[in-house]
């Protein structure tokens, strides 16, 4: 059976407006040294995918910094790896006209063509606001066997990050596992949450987007899908790994704080063959000082550590200057905590410089972020 | 398929680093790890695409399936290149011959053929057994100005120490006019730092008279530069300033190793404008737990750090479990110190396994020496092994 996978880096955009102001929700940063396309890149890769496209929509400059060739995924190929799906828009369409798609259906409209030329009889399809490290092999072995035409991915129990008023796709699904609604709410109990991996073969998504080009729809979901159940045969995977959803800037943060359980770091980065990739960035190893006083915090290569750290996330060449004290924070890539700051729930964009003695404090429900390259 | 190299690089790594005991047992000494992520090799492969230079021949002997597979095709690296790139070059079987590499000069000589492909004008000839960052193209710039035959990268080394190396004597313009191979007495502290640059036609014909000779031992610094010397070519000393370090004794590489340490460390690799590059193991980021206590120490991915960790280098995936105590160690990589076990100033290789309660080696102000442990040796529980033991296997 093969596959190829197809990745929609910008869908969900909206959900952390605060991280996705410069990038695309596939370039958020998480964990220290990955952004949120390591996770579905990393699953698809360690399950043998080695055809990728990815659907972008704009601000994608971050995206591409970190995918560079594809190298660090195995992704660099002669046949294969990554294929990016930029919008199409012709040089005849009308400069002022908003060309770009608007929605789901509207994306997989422009991968048209590249859905063609594949001759893979599968077709996995993940968004980028999920974290997990999913065997996709097992979902297309069960999906072919099963004979359905889609199979969701869901997940009902341990909901890192999603909050109780958040609205998602949430299903229900009899005991055969065939899904009997699909609908957007509020999570509840008897309910399912789609995580935003599906797979069905390839031939059945080109006739799906064709007769949906035909009759103007424009909403995968509410148009195809939901219309479709009782008549298509859909099934849902239920998914029992680790599984945590990015759905707003508190979610991102409970999320990241997850990671300090052993639990957590092990059913998301610790399972036998299946290590999650990325940019490969030549650090040297991180150098604690004398001073340093580290505790129950996930750290990346690179940094300098002279102060105290304590519950927090440090991504790479993070420096935390002598007598600094950073608290249940998080820190991304470069950012620079001058001596005796002190920082609690904080969210440091990339290359943020935090003065001489500067205390800042946010709170768990609400963090305070400090964007991108500012100075405290 | 070639195309014309100004400058091609040659690295010796066949050397079995015997001085490094346990260590290289299993692994060609410039395959054995160095400061958490690296490899000794890393350093040179590093220099020279930071210099430059795309395309270097690595000379392998001595149990070279690590290293080649290390290497592998030079990505790491940006040795993967289309022409030129980085090649294995382990000694063959020839029409009339087969041989293995004598020498030095006698593996060079072995591999004419590669240098020539290239139709290169110089030849760097490199050790892979050194700590240092050094940017070849200014040493071949200062050989191009002095129209030499054959430059030799030196270092001040200090007079007491002159004698473990091969010491250089130059004229005020740098030109060597004598060469001593580890003299009782030296009369300069200019020591060869075994970076050769050669105009290659020298470097071919040296070589050839020198295989000639069968009374030769084939090598650089005993039969090729005093040859050359005696010949009158025009030899000049590169005076190098930074950081050099010879690591094949197990007290220089675990000296080396402290030098990533500190505020200010003596060997800085966090010098974006310079990096040295090393295969990735794509393992997640470190943990340091709730009672962890970790100062001076250079730590790696995949670290998961319960215990008291001090003055300390950790390769990737270390485990140090609560109330386990390290301190003044070398760990290479996927250990598990046990919780309760003590580890003092030791060099241990990779996989492995200190039980629950053993104790390693004593505190360096009273250990008779550095305590080595090979790679994947399981000590049990409560084991104690003495200071300055060298073990291969238990």
């Amino acid at each position: 059976m093969t596959a190829v996978g197809l990745i929609f880096s910008n869908i969900h955009d909206n959900s952390v407006p605060e991280l996705t102001r410069m990038r695309t929700i596939g370039s958020v940063p998480f964990g220290g040294r990955y952004r949120l396309i390591d996770f579905a890149l990393s699953s698809m890769v360690n399950s043998g995918i080695s055809k990728i496209g990815l659907v972008t929509h704009n601000n994608y400059q971050s995206l591409l910094d970190h995918l560079g060739n594809g190298k660090d995924w195995d992704l660099a190929r002669r046949s294969g790896g990554i294929k990016l799906l930029p919008p199409f828009v012709t040089a005849f369409d009308n400069a002022g006209a908003n060309k770009f798609y608007t929605s789901r259906l509207e994306a997989l409209m422009g991968t048209v063509n590249f859905l063609n030329r594949c001759n893979e009889d599968y077709i996995v399809m993940s968004d980028c606001d999920v974290i997990c490290n999913i065997d996709l092999n097992d979902v297309i072995e069960r999906h072919a066997a099963s004979g359905a035409d889609i199979t969701f991915v869901t997940k009902s129990t341990d909901l890192t990050g999603v909050s109780e008023n958040e609205i998602l796709t949430l299903i229900k699904s009899d005991e055969n596992d065939n899904v009997t609604d699909i609908f957007e709410d509020h999570v509840s109990e008897d309910t399912q949450v789609y995580i935003n991996i599906m797979v069905m073969k390839r031939q059945y998504l080109l006739n799906v987007v064709e007769t949906a080009i035909s009759r103007g729809h424009n909403s995968f979901l509410r148009d195809i899908i939901m219309k479709n159940i009782g008549k298509a045969a859909y099934k849902v995977y239920k998914y029992d790994g680790w599984y945590a959803h990015i759905g707003s800037l508190e979610g991102y943060f409970e999320c990241s704080m997850k990671l300090l359980e052993a639990d957590a770091r092990e059913r998301l980065f610790g399972i036998k063959n299946r290590p999650v990739l990325t940019k490969v960035r030549n650090s040297a190893p991180t150098r604690y000082c004398d001073g340093a006083k580290v505790t129950n915090s996930v750290v990346a290569e690179g940094c300098v550590i002279e102060g105290k750290v304590e519950n927090s996330i440090i991504f790479r060449g993070v420096h935390v200057g002598k007598g600094a004290v950073v608290k249940n924070s998080i820190l991304f890539q470069d950012s620079y905590v001058c001596p005796n700051a002190e920082l609690n729930c904080v969210i440091a964009d990339k290359n943020v410089m935090i003065k001489d003695g500067r205390v800042l404090s946010g709170h768990k429900t609400m963090p305070f972020y400090i964007g991108k390259k500012m100075s405290v | 398929m070639f195309k014309k190299k100004e400058c091609v690089a040659m690295l010796l790594a066949g050397g079995q680093g015997s001085r490094l005991y346990a260590l290289t047992t299993k692994t060609a000494k410039p395959a054995v790890s160095f400061g958490g992520k690296y490899r000794i090799i890393d350093f040179t492969l590093s220099n020279c695409i930071n210099s430059g230079i795309d395309t270097v021949g690595v000379l392998t002997q001595y149990q070279p399936l690590v290293l080649n597979e290390y290497i592998g095709n030079g990505q790491p690296w940006d040795l993967d290149r289309i022409w030129g790139g980085v090649k294995i070059l382990p000694p063959y079987q020839g029409q009339k011959s087969a041989d293995w590499y004598k020498g030095t000069a006698n593996a060079i000589y072995q591999n004419l053929a590669f240098i020539n492909r290239y139709d290169t004008e110089y030849v760097l000839i490199l050790s892979g057994d050194h700590i240092y960052k050094m940017d070849y193209a200014k040493m071949l710039e200062y050989h191009k100005a002095k129209g030499a035959d054959c430059t030799i990268a030196v270092i001040d080394v200090p007079i007491e120490e002159a004698s473990r190396f091969g010491i250089m004597s130059t004229n005020e313009d740098g030109s060597i006019y004598k060469f001593t191979e580890k003299p009782k007495n030296p009369d300069s502290t200019n020591a060869s730092m075994g970076i050769y640059i050669f105009t290659r036609e020298k470097l071919q014909k040296y070589l050839v008279e020198d295989e000639a000779d069968p009374n030769s031992s084939n090598d650089f610094g005993k039969n090729i530069i005093p040859n050359m010397l005696a010949a009158g070519e025009k030899m000049f000393a590169y005076p190098f300033e930074g950081y050099w370090k010879d690591v094949g004794t197990i007290n220089s590489l675990w000296e080396a190793n402290m030098d990533l340490l500190g505020t200010d460390p003596v060997l800085d690799l966090n010098d974006p404008n310079f990096k040295i590059y090393s295969r990735n193991q794509s393992n997640g980021p470190q943990f340091i737990g709730e009672n962890a206590k970790i100062v001076n120490s250079y730590v790696t991915d995949g670290c998961e750090i319960y215990g008291t960790v001090k003055n300390c280098v950790l390769g990737s995936g270390v485990k140090v479990m609560p109330g386990a105590y390290v301190k003044d160690c070398v760990l290479m990589g996927d250990t598990v110190i046990g919780s309760g076990a003590t580890v003092n100033y030791s060099i241990i290789d990779t996989g492995v396994e200190i039980g629950a309660g053993a104790i390693v080696g004593v505190s360096k102000d009273k250990a008779k020496g550095i305590t080595v442990l090979g790679e994947d040796i399981e000590v049990p529980n409560g084991t104690v092994i003495e200071d300055g033991a060298i073990i291969s296997e238990l």
